[in-house]
């Protein structure tokens, strides 16, 4: 008897469990996102909300615009999930948690003098809670958690969130620095779904080639240095992530243009091949895949690192610390990121999200944001309070400096080089073959 | 058993080597705290206190070492009551499927950290619905909790266990044969035996816990941070590698009494009653 | 508690104490006796952890889509990867073979120091140097993985912006470099204590009339360890063994740290895939879920579970 209760109870527990298998997250995407805006606008409601709208803002020119391109997104059945896009803002909600890049929210606990996130919180009783990404995949993956209220995304990123149904449309009108913004990076493919905007843009950088001052008494411009033999062969480091592969390909639309390589996101089968071939030959001049951006520094810093892909971040934060280096964009081209402000579908402090997402594209926040991390601006004001020369430097009006820099994005099957008679390597491929190639 | 000379200092000579092994990096990591320079490389630079000075100035470590406290302190206690809990039924009891309860209890100690950090973390993620409950675990302090709490039970179930299974049987009947209930055996017999062990496995549960990265990083909700945390990512940063010396030299003077009193505690006399 | 007591308790003139009645209760009932003491600790585990567990090994049977998301689409593939790829089963096969080799390694420095501290060293002095030992257990996990990767720097050579290598390079002038071998040594370093402690306790319990009537009947010392400890210490090394060869295997941390992420183990391609390709990542923890158990039932075979 006594055996059979217990197993009757265990038996119970998992038919329980079971039954908790059987739903998934998608339940908790189905929950009202969080209206703590005066009207929610979610699509079923876009109709009636969008009277609403002009009869609140018939003054605003704006936001017949606003309101068009609204229900554009919505009746070509856009994949994202509904989310609320809030015509007003409320009071903010006391906190809010982000993910960004490293650097991105600084509150002076790195270096006293860069602190943008003290006045922020001071101005608005929010309080931040700042989680680093490391990666665009772990970026997407913690987005998915619906823990936190919003991102910075890389355009790799910030295109799987759209799709995903993580992240909402913004309504750019409750962002009066959004107006400021440089027009060459507003509503761009990966910021945007059918002219509505899905966030604000940050800033822009590419990926550099940092080296050695000692071992490279003259700067190499190159991007073989990480390819081929060099003083610092079996010392380089790599960034670890699977879009590491376009840096490949770069590499081989320099030195193999029989491949035909036209852009590094778009590859199919032969010259993705080739590239792992590439990098499969780099291994052994590899001393470090880096995914924390510290690791990279401390072995810049150690000078067991003679040449890598780096971040201009990091180069500064090295080159305080002493190290010998610099860094060069190489002259094939380079990979790069333009970076968009995203809030979340299950925010849950859409609020301070908001006046989070007007703050760091201040002329001043978004200053000091480019000058720490060592990227261009998305403010056009923001160059007159940046130092002498800064945005020269950057290039953040200079769109010819920016052709040659591929912007990570997300390889899929339709190649983004326009090709019709070839399938691409998507980027679920890119994954399992770096995945395989590290292992 | 008579060793001749030259095994006895052999078997001496590994074991001071098998200690030096063990406490050459402490010494090191304690030493480098006390460095004027902000490297880790040898020898120091000199000797100064000022990274104990920025240590203490700075709140992020120590409001870490609180949250790492907190957070080990209530998985002990869930621990303590589950373990304890299971522990006695394996005592007292037979039952179907007795032999696989170890297993069970032993399992997410024995499976690698990352198992079950990603299996947790896969769950809190999701939204159950059981029909008369809609709930999700999420991520905060919470999931922390719960997830240290499942791989502590079998430090404190295998000590409780080991402490019933030596104290006899014989003592508790002797108790019932007085006239006492089983509450009042409990109190006053079972309990006092095994006071030591639920200390000593509290104890061990707590360092478990204190200690953890790899669940804590996968189950850990915005904002929060435990003295772990800090240090991985603090040891990431050049800068900030002295003052995570320091904390790790605070740490282990903090430890050092604790581990002494529950080594004392697991073999203090009171274990022996059954011989 | 045997049955003859409870009618013995039956017998009695009943009492009318509330703590009596209710003990009585339950000792009547014993099957919910046993639930109210396992029910709690066994429904604990099997919702948190069995399930959790269960989810995972689901999850490794769906189709991810382009936005590495798990969906509701059956596949095998994702197993098929897992198990076929020569690269995945090249780094299951170095996992195993750092776990084994931290396993020997501990085993070896393990057997000496724990016989001198439980048979030869003085009695008093025995427990201070069993807590010497477990002592570092408690200086936290990553401050030991750090201090080793900051005494086992090599010099980083004519390029560095500071001249000189960590603690070893400095004063013996050798480091196993950052490579496997630096691996091997540090998760022995970290997990040591582990197998000291169990053979230590194993030594403890031996008694010692059997080492007494050996030495009687004319076996001599090295005899003696081969024939009568170390059959009755098998299980006891068996237990060691699970903490260093299971904490080993799974371990991803310290070959992060000490490598630089140049040496995976199967924990680093878990560890990053669980941020591209979950379904994959899960199918990845097949793996160790695998091993380990095989582990486990192979190590209780020796007695493990009877020796802790």
């Amino acid at each position: 008897m006594r055996k059979q209760r217990l197993v009757g109870a265990i038996g119970a527990t998992l038919v329980l469990l079971l039954a908790a298998c059987g739903s998934d997250d998608k339940a908790a995407t189905t929950d009202p996102p969080p209206a703590t805006a005066a009207a929610p606008t979610t699509a079923a409601e876009t109709e009636s909300t969008e009277t609403e709208a002009t009869e609140t803002e018939a003054t605003e020119t704006e936001s017949t615009e606003t309101e068009a391109t609204e229900t554009e997104a919505t009746e070509t059945g856009a994949t994202a999930e509904p989310g609320a896009v809030p015509t007003e803002l409320g009071e903010g909600e006391g906190e809010l948690n982000i993910i960004a890049w490293a650097g991105y929210v600084e509150d002076g606990s790195t270096d006293p003098a860069y602190d943008w996130v003290t006045p922020f919180e001071e101005e608005t009783g929010c309080s931040v809670n700042v989680k680093v990404g490391n990666t665009s995949d772990e970026m997407v993956q913690l987005m998915q958690t619906g823990e936190y209220d919003g991102v910075s995304a890389s355009g790799d990123a910030s295109v799987r969130l759209i799709e995903g149904g993580e992240v909402v449309p913004v309504n750019t009108d409750l962002i009066p620095n959004y107006a400021d913004i440089f027009e060459s990076l507003k509503l761009q493919p990966w910021n945007s779904r059918d002219g509505q905007a899905y966030g604000v843009p940050h800033g822009r950088g590419a990926n550099l080639l940092v080296f050695n001052t000692e071992a490279f008494p003259t700067a190499p411009d190159s991007i073989t240095v990480m390819f081929e033999d060099s003083v610092a062969a079996g010392s380089l480091s790599v960034y670890d992530s699977p879009n590491y592969i376009a840096d490949a390909a770069i590499y081989l639309m320099a030195t193999q243009p029989e491949l035909g390589i036209t852009n590094p996101y778009a590859l199919d089968q032969t010259q993705f091949d080739a590239a792992i071939a590439a990098l499969e030959a780099q291994k052994d001049l590899v001393s470090q895949y880096w995914a924390l951006y510290t690791d990279q520094q401390t072995e810049l810093e150690s000078g067991t690192v003679l040449a890598g892909t780096t971040w201009q971040v990091i180069v500064n934060l090295a080159q305080g610390n002493g190290a010998l280096i610099d860094a060069v964009k190489t002259k094939e081209g380079a990979t790069g990121w333009s970076d968009t402000w995203m809030i979340s579908s299950k925010a849950k402090h859409p609020n301070c999200m908001y006046q989070w997402m007007n703050h760091i594209v201040s002329p001043e926040a978004n200053a000091a944001v480019a000058e720490w991390f060592g990227e261009a601006p998305s403010n056009a004001k923001s160059c007159a309070i940046a130092s002498d020369g800064f945005c020269d430097t950057f290039h953040a009006e200079d769109e010819a400096y920016w052709e040659d820099v591929w912007y990570w994005t997300t390889a899929t099957e339709a190649c983004a080089d326009g090709r019709t008679d070839v399938q691409c390597v998507p980027y679920s491929e890119w994954v399992n073959a770096w995945a395989e190639l590290r292992a | 058993m008579r060793l001749s000379l030259f095994a006895r200092i052999g078997l001496k000579g590994i074991t001071i080597a098998g200690l030096i092994f063990l406490y050459l990096p402490l010494l090191v990591v304690i030493a480098l705290s006390f460095n004027t320079a902000d490297s880790s490389l040898w020898p120091p630079a000199g000797l100064g206190l000022d990274w104990w000075r920025q240590a203490w100035n700075t709140d992020a470590p120590k409001d870490a070492f609180v949250q790492s406290v907190t957070i080990a302190l209530f998985a002990t206690a869930i621990a303590l009551v589950l373990g304890t809990l299971a522990a006695f039924a394996m005592a007292r009891f037979s039952f179907f499927g007795k032999s696989s309860i170890s297993y069970l209890m032993v399992l997410p100690i024995a499976l690698p950290g990352i198992v079950t950090a990603v299996a947790l973390k896969n769950t809190f993620v999701r939204q159950f619905d059981l029909g008369f409950v809609s709930f999700k675990v999420g991520f905060g302090v919470h999931s922390i909790i719960i997830a240290h709490a499942t791989f502590c039970i079998v430090v404190t179930f295998n000590n409780v266990v080991a402490r019933l299974r030596r104290s006899s049987p014989n003592l508790l009947e002797a108790s019932a044969d007085l006239g006492a209930h089983g509450f009042r055996t409990f109190w006053s017999v079972t309990f006092p035996l095994m006071r030591s062990s639920l200390v000593a496995g509290a104890i061990l549960a707590f360092a478990l816990s204190f200690d953890e990265i790899v669940v804590t990083s996968f189950t850990a909700g915005p904002g929060v941070e435990t003295l772990p945390q800090w240090i991985l990512t603090s040891f990431g940063r050049s800068k900030s590698v002295p003052v995570t010396n320091v904390m790790a030299t605070v740490v282990m003077a903090l430890s050092i009494p604790l581990a002494w009193f529950a080594q004392r505690l697991s073999d203090s006399p009171e274990s022996n009653v059954s011989s | 508690m045997t049955v003859a007591l409870t009618d013995l308790d039956a017998s009695k003139p009943p009492r009318a104490g509330l703590a009596t009645r209710f003990s009585r209760f339950f000792r009547r009932h014993r099957s919910l006796s046993l639930f109210t003491t396992l029910g709690a600790p066994v429904t604990w585990m099997l919702f948190v952890y069995i399930g959790s567990l269960l989810i995972l090994v689901a999850a490794a049977f769906f189709k991810v889509d382009e936005n590495s998301k798990v969906t509701t689409e059956f596949t095998t593939e994702n197993v098929r990867t897992a198990f076929t790829t020569s690269s995945y089963l090249e780094v299951v096969l170095r996992s195993v073979f750092i776990a084994g080799a931290v396993t020997l390694l501990c085993f070896v420095v393990a057997l000496p120091m724990a016989f001198y501290i439980a048979k030869v060293a003085r009695p008093r002095w025995r427990r201070s140097l069993i807590v010497a030992v477990l002592l570092p257990l408690w200086a936290g996990y990553l401050v030991k993985a750090y201090a080793w990767k900051s005494i086992i720097t090599p010099d980083a050579g004519r390029f560095a912006a500071r001249q000189g290598g960590g603690f070893l390079e400095a004063t013996i002038g050798w480091t196993p470099g950052f490579g496997k071998l630096a691996v091997v040594i540090t998760l022995s370093y970290l997990w040591l204590p582990y197998m000291v402690l169990p053979i230590y306790a194993g030594l403890e319990r031996l008694p010692p009339s059997y080492l007494d009537a050996a030495g009687d009947l004319g076996a001599r010392p090295f005899r003696t360890f081969r024939t009568v400890i170390m059959p009755l210490l098998i299980p006891s090394i068996a237990a060691g063994s699970i903490f260093t060869f299971a904490l080993s295997l799974g371990d991803y941390i310290v070959a992060r740290i000490i490598t630089g992420g140049k040496e995976q183990m199967i924990g680093n391609v878990i560890d990053q895939l669980q941020q591209q390709n979950q379904a994959l990542s899960a199918a990845l923890t097949l793996w160790p879920i695998g091993i380990i158990i095989l582990y486990l039932i192979g190590m209780s075979r020796l007695g493990a579970f009877e020796s802790v």
